[in-house]
């Protein structure tokens, strides 16, 4: 059973950007989904015709993390690095995140939860921005560096947000 | 894709475009202008609210840039104005995408896991 439905993307603050779902699986699973990079690289490749030729994590405390995706198509790249500053496996990540191009100034926090809803597993990932203007930054580098946005997708969310 | 749109696109004005939408009276307003332009008591009659109370709505709404007024018309009926809405969401889209499409990944990635790891397990006991 798959459970889009309790997909949401919000901005719990001026510095947030927070994202929650669902997954028909035990929270041990879904835990080692998010961190064995065999496992990984699998499924972590936004909108098809990305592959993620490097993906290696230490999964420990002050241990790094390195992700490089390259689109199929032209051969274009995108890369984030991170450090670990906190584990519980197999409730809680931290890490912090960063953009190969320097969009914004500073890193950004990433935390990620997984938390146990009955057989299922929810999953909410909040980065937090070092400040106002580096999410912004973020945002629009987003909008510019982005993958090519249909106008169809932004009448979606206008309409989800329209109807929440 | 068209981008010219986006270099007028201030934090500020982001920021004001997410407080606005952050009442459900704004948003419900917003639905109903999707839908074509209104006058205040024509918006004002769905709700149990005052004129006065929908109208500092509409100026929550007007400044944000999410919709434009009549200035000459009596009426002064309210247009949505879609522009500073597509800015808005047009980074949570981008950004929703990315995890929208890599989560139904997953579904199956973990549906083969839990696979499996009952076949794991049915191996076991046969062993023991």
């Amino acid at each position: 059973m798959i459970y889009p439905d309790s997909f949401a993307v919000s901005t719990p603050s001026d510095r947030e950007i927070q994202v929650t779902r669902v997954f028909d699986a035990p929270r041990a699973l879904v835990f080692d989904a998010f961190t064995k990079p065999e496992l990984v690289r699998k499924w972590l490749l936004g909108p098809p015709g990305w592959t993620m030729p490097v993906c290696e994590i230490d999964l420990k405390v002050g241990g790094a993390y390195r992700y490089l995706w390259r689109q199929d198509s032209d051969g274009k790249e995108m890369g984030i690095r991170g450090v670990f500053r906190e584990i519980i496996a197999p409730r809680l990540l931290v890490h912090t995140e960063e953009f190969d191009e320097s969009w914004y100034q500073g890193d950004a926090l990433d935390t990620t939860i997984f938390a146990e809803e009955g057989s299922t597993t929810r999953i909410t990932i909040t980065v937090l921005y070092e400040s106002t203007e580096a999410r912004d930054t973020a945002r629009r580098s987003g909008m510019e560096h982005g993958m090519a946005e249909s106008y169809k997708r932004v009448e979606e969310l206008l309409l989800s947000l329209l109807a929440a | 894709m068209e981008l010219s749109g986006y270099s007028s696109n201030s934090p500020e004005r982001l920021d004001a475009t997410f407080a606005a939408l952050s009442d459900s009276t704004r948003r419900a307003i917003l639905a109903r202008l999707a839908q074509g332009e209104a006058t205040v008591s024509e918006l004002a009659a769905p709700f149990a609210m005052s004129q006065p109370a929908i109208s500092k709505h509409l100026k929550v709404l007007e400044s944000a840039g999410l919709i434009v007024r009549e200035r000459d018309a009596q009426r002064r009926p309210s247009r949505l104005n879609a522009q500073p809405l597509a800015e808005a969401t047009q980074w949570l889209a981008e950004y929703s995408q990315f995890w929208k499409s890599s989560f139904h990944r997953l579904d199956d990635l973990l549906d083969e896991l839990k696979k499996s790891s009952k076949k794991e397990k049915k191996h076991k006991k046969k062993k023991h």
